[in-house]
């Protein structure tokens, strides 16, 4: 209950800052690699966003821009918010550009090494 | 009294023709499937013949007689302890030397470690995979200080090891300087903290009653290791009369495990086949590979899904009823079997809260019963923290877990009613179903970041499973900090598969106790798989050279991500509450979490210690080739290292 108490909060909140916030559409996923890996995000979530025992996976297929800027600023989970003294408003939008670049693995029935 | 003259004194005793020294017979086991035996061994021919020799035939050696440290050595023996990894220290000069010359550097076996820390972890990891513990010796002050950290772990993953610490007590006859230096009144204060028990003997009849003692107490659940403070005044004295008594070897007979008591197994029993979900979850609850068969019993009797959380191979992997953690969220009944933290398995902690601070939450629905057995529950002590924090359960027996699993089942069978059986085998369906699709997600998970360099753990984790998995495998390193894939995708089920953490999460621990595990399994025809991590390594990398020396082959697939990953995120989550950018230092992380400018090339440092090694490896297409050549080199018997460079997790 009380996830979904702060997911719909992190919903709303998206919706607010949907309209203050720079536009996803105007980032670049070539520096949004860079930063992702500048700002250390690969640390936890991997070079490729594939996630692991210390952070999710954020690719393929991110949250949406808004809700991924609301949570990466006001994360309560095991992540540390991220405000903007520290991760600018640029960056994170380059970087959900980048995660949204990142393509779909292959299914894992035809990779003989996962088939065994 | 001079040690010169007190030495005098005690050859008089021998010239006499006192009564002296009997005993022991080496190398016989006291292995609990033999016969009782009497307390008193007979004597060896050496010892024999110090009681119907004449004096002048005593007297060839300089001193006089024959040393005490010889008689320590046919004490050990009667032990069986396979090997002794230690590092040479002058406190400990007489017994080393009876180990190796009289002793004949067999049962034990001295192996030469280049840290004391090393060889600690070695006889843990060894133990891990051969359940019998192994003998180590160090200077009582600075060789301890350094072995203190490997103690530790193996009192928190409840490992027996055997540590004999020389010391010399007598301030006015042992050597100044250095060795003095070296000297402490009690030097079991240092690890008195955690250890099971300890002792200063004063005579030979004293060392023989204290080692075997120390062994038993080693060896009774819980386990734990035991130190004994060894003279070396003691050591180097020839053997002479004790008292009224002729020298003597107590008997080792092994304690048996202590059970849950039979009221509280009811109990548990009842509560378990009422259950609608019941959820087992299991630590360090196989202590031997029967441990995992009954835990089987165990489970499908109950169709209840278990929770392995690591400490040892508790549970198949590829059974339908192994699950995540997050089981325990719709359990109505938890069964915690010898678990390191039951408040973190039913609750968690994130570190994220208002002010910095952390917050705690619930894993599990209200009213959920709790049933505990564990033998830690018979030794606690204060000062280390690691009886975690305080979870009150609704039944708890302090027991050994695998001892009472018995009991347990056979108390379940009975407690089951008739018309519970097929709601009971509806729960397996579903547990089948969820099992399938469990294996499905992380198999799919393994494809993420599958081509990329540096290279995924998943890939580097799989590639290696390719290249042994027609062999008898073992993975000997506790973790790697590789998102624990090998855990999600090897075939887990033996009891030897992998030998589980390192209880007291100190690093350092890894490199060593691979060394210790693959040792043993060398013995039984085994190949040794060791994810190793970096940092973990750098901590003592001498025992790369101790396996080379002694012929202890091993596949190290190096876990190269060239930082310190646990700590990073502190560092980096202490900056972002305080609103502060992180000061990377031209690094990719943290100043101080990162192990990179220059790159340290571990492949090199390998070859360098008498080992086959490879590397960088950082296309994830090398790595199968790579892995294919380092195999065939270990199963030469030539340990073999890949320096791959990975991601962080």
């Amino acid at each position: 209950m009380e996830t979904t108490i702060r997911y719909l909060l992190l919903v709303a909140a998206a919706v607010l800052i949907s309209f203050t916030s720079r536009p996803a559409a105007a980032a670049d996923a070539a520096k949004g690699k860079s930063a992702f890996e500048k700002n250390g995000c690969w640390q936890c979530h991997g070079y490729s966003g594939q996630g692991g025992a210390a952070g999710k996976t954020l690719a393929p297929k991110p949250m949406p821009y808004e809700a991924f800027s609301v949570f990466v600023r006001n994360s309560k989970g095991p992540m540390p918010p991220y405000p903007k003294q520290i991760l600018s408003d640029t960056d994170l939008a380059d970087i959900h550009a980048y995660l949204v670049s990142i393509p779909a693995p292959k299914d894992y029935k035809s990779i003989p090494l996962l088939n065994q | 009294m001079a040690r010169k003259d007190r030495r005098r004194f005690l050859t008089g005793v021998l010239a006499t023709g006192a009564a002296t020294a009997v005993a022991p017979a080496i190398g016989q086991s006291e292995s609990e499937e033999k016969p009782q035996r009497p307390s008193a061994l007979p004597p060896t021919t050496q010892v024999a013949a110090l009681e119907t020799q004449t004096p002048g035939e005593m007297a060839e050696s300089r001193i006089g007689g024959v040393p005490g440290s010889d008689f320590m050595v046919d004490v050990i023996k009667t032990l069986n302890i396979k090997y002794c990894p230690a590092n040479c220290a002058s406190s400990y000069r007489g017994i080393h030397e009876s180990l190796i010359d009289y002793g004949g550097n067999k049962m034990p076996e001295f192996l030469t470690c280049m840290h004391e820390e090393s060889a600690v972890a070695m006889g843990h990891g060894y133990f891990k995979i051969a359940g019998k513990p192994l003998l180590t010796l160090c200077h009582g002050t600075v060789g301890l200080q350094h072995a203190t950290m490997a103690i530790y772990n193996a009192w928190c993953d409840r490992v027996p090891v055997i540590v004999i610490g020389g010391n010399d007590l007598d301030a006015a006859h042992r050597p100044p300087g250095v060795p003095t230096f070296h000297s402490a009144q009690d030097i079991g204060a240092m690890v008195r903290d955690y250890t099971k028990w300890d002792d200063t003997p004063v005579s030979l009849q004293h060392f023989a009653q204290s080692m075997v003692r120390a062994y038993k107490i080693a060896m009774t659940p819980p386990y734990g290791p035991v130190l004994i403070s060894l003279d070396a005044g003691l050591q180097q004295e020839v053997i002479k009369q004790h008292g009224n008594e002729k020298l003597y070897i107590p008997k080792y007979v092994p304690t048996s495990p202590p059970q849950g008591d039979s009221g509280a197994v009811k109990e548990a029993a009842r509560l378990l086949a009422a259950a609608d979900n019941p959820v087992i979850v299991a630590d360090k609850a196989a202590r031997t590979p029967n441990g995992i068969k009954l835990l089987v019993q165990l489970a499908e009797l109950l169709q209840a899904r278990v929770i392995d959380q690591g400490s040892r191979v508790n549970f198949p992997k590829t059974h339908y009823l192994s699950t995540g953690a997050t089981a325990v969220s719709s359990a109505d009944v938890i069964i915690g079997l010898e678990l390191s933290d039951f408040w973190n398995t039913v609750n968690s902690w994130t570190d994220n809260g208002e002010n910095g601070v952390g917050e705690n939450h619930s894993r599990i629905k209200p009213g959920t019963k709790l049933i505990s057995i564990s033998a830690a529950e018979l030794l606690t002590k204060s000062n280390f923290q690691d009886f975690q924090r305080f979870q009150a359960v609704d039944i708890s027996m302090a027991g050994d877990a695998e001892a009472t699993l018995p009991a347990l089942i056979e108390a379940v069978r009975a407690a089951i009613p008739n018309a519970r059986k097929d709601a009971i085998a509806q729960r397996g369906q579903a547990a089948r179903k969820a099992h399938a699709e469990q294996e499905a997600r992380a198999k799919q998970a393994a494809t993420l970041g599958w081509d990329a360099s540096p290279i995924s753990t998943a890939r580097m984790v799989m590639e290696t499973y390719n290249a042994v998995k027609g062999l008898d495998w073992s993975i000997v390193s506790q973790s790697g900090n590789v998102s624990g894939w090998q855990n999600r995708l090897w075939p887990l089920t033996e009891h030897h598969h992998w030998i589980g953490r390192s209880g007291g999460f100190g690093v350092g621990y890894g490199a060593p106790a691979s060394v210790g595990a693959a040792l043993a399994n060398r013995d039984a025809g085994r190949i040794s798989v060791n994810i190793q991590s970096d940092g973990d390594l750098m901590y003592a990398p001498g025992v790369l050279w101790t396996a080379a020396k002694h012929k202890i082959p091993q596949l190290a697939v190096m876990h190269n991500n060239r930082g310190y990953h646990q700590e990073v995120m502190h560092v980096q989550r202490m900056a972002n509450f305080r609103n502060r950018k992180s000061n990377y230092g031209g690094d990719m992380g943290p100043v101080g979490t990162r192990i990179e400018n220059p790159d340290i090339e571990y492949h090199k440092l390998a070859e360098s210690m008498g080992w086959w090694a490879k590397g960088p490896i950082k296309d994830p297409a090398q790595l199968a080739p790579a892995l294919r050549e380092a195999v065939k080199v270990v199963q030469s018997g030539t340990p073999a290292l890949l320096n791959i460079w990975t991601q962080p997790r």
